[in-house]
């Protein structure tokens, strides 16, 4: 049952995060040039590949009840931001992430740069790229890790992701735009749920506990936190209006 | 600021992000876990993550 989880929450991560870099890349490469877009992108990934390569096999080394209790702990506590940010979203809040207003701001941005040239390539388009696929790459790798590792499983979340950056792409080359249709906090609202139910699991499990029902337990941690989650959101909407309401009165 | 300060920041910001509250709470309650030692106590820590949850929330919208 995990292993469904865990490519769902890996294809899912990686489907956003790559939605963002995605809008990021297409502005600095149709602003500015794709040789120098695209290098920042080689570049990222190569640090990326290597920061996998590092981490990966050392967390492979840790027994398994502490990685699971220190993996589980940052996994619960990174899926606690992710979910934060959801309910705040969908509460109204906090502004949706819009990739069309992104990618405007994006491409006003690098218009607006002048041009300065170093080894050959436009740095402005190479820097942006580089940036925003690595700080948008470690998290999808952070994810993998942390959940592949916890679970035993790195191989199936590096393919859930892998599947996801590959889909992205190809849309992207497809479309030449931003994908403004993918339901961007629906999607971090999910992974938040499953990477902080994963993240209780095992943190607790780590710690010494003995889940009731095992492995089922998750089911019924996800269950919590989607219940938990839709009452914040509905009830933070009726705060809202009141607010508004009243301001308006 | 030197390298090492935005290298700490970047992952501060990147792991425990918009509240520390909540890495708090999870962490105590974790420890808690440890140190009682009592394998039935799975009720804590999804009773914690709720609870602080909806703390950091109203915290966010009052601000």
């Amino acid at each position: 049952m995990s292993g469904i989880f865990l490519v769902t929450a890996s294809f899912l991560a990686s489907a956003v995060e790559g939605v963002e870099a995605l809008t990021i890349v297409l502005a600095a490469g149709v602003t500015r040039g794709w040789r120098s877009a695209l290098t920042g992108v080689g570049g990222a990934l190569i640090v990326l590949a290597i920061v996998t390569a590092v981490l990966g096999p050392a967390l492979t080394v840790i027994p398994i009840d502490t990685l699971r209790l220190v993996v589980g702990g940052l996994l619960l506590v990174f899926g606690l931001q992710w979910l934060r940010k959801a309910i705040l979203r969908a509460s109204g809040y906090k502004a949706l992430h819009d990739e069309a207003t992104a990618y405007r701001e994006e491409i006003e941005s690098a218009r607006a740069r002048g041009e300065e040239m170093r080894y050959g390539l436009d740095w402005y388009a190479f820097v942006l790229s580089f940036k925003g696929v690595l700080l948008e790459g470690l998290e999808v790798i952070f994810i993998v890790i942390t959940f592949g590792a916890s679970a035993k499983q790195v191989p199936l979340a590096a393919l859930g992701a892998a599947a996801a950056v590959v889909l992205v792409t190809v849309i992207g080359i497809a479309v030449h735009q931003p994908l403004t249709r993918v339901p961007e906090n629906l999607l971090k609202w999910a992974v938040g749920i499953m990477l902080s139910a994963f993240g209780t699991f095992w943190s607790a499990e780590g710690a010494g506990v003995t889940w009731p029902g095992s492995d089922a337990a998750i089911l019924g941690l996800i269950v919590v936190y989607l219940a938990a989650s839709l009452a914040y959101v509905a009830a933070l909407r009726r705060q809202r209006e009141t607010a508004l309401a009243q301001r308006a009165a | 600021m030197s390298i090492v300060t935005n290298f700490l920041r970047f992952w501060y910001d990147f792991i425990i992000g918009d509240d520390w509250l909540i890495a708090l709470v999870v962490a105590l309650a974790l420890i808690v876990i440890k140190v009682v030692a009592n394998t039935s106590l799975w009720w804590l820590l999804p009773l914690a993550v709720v609870i602080v949850l909806a703390s950091s929330l109203v915290r966010a919208t009052r601000a």
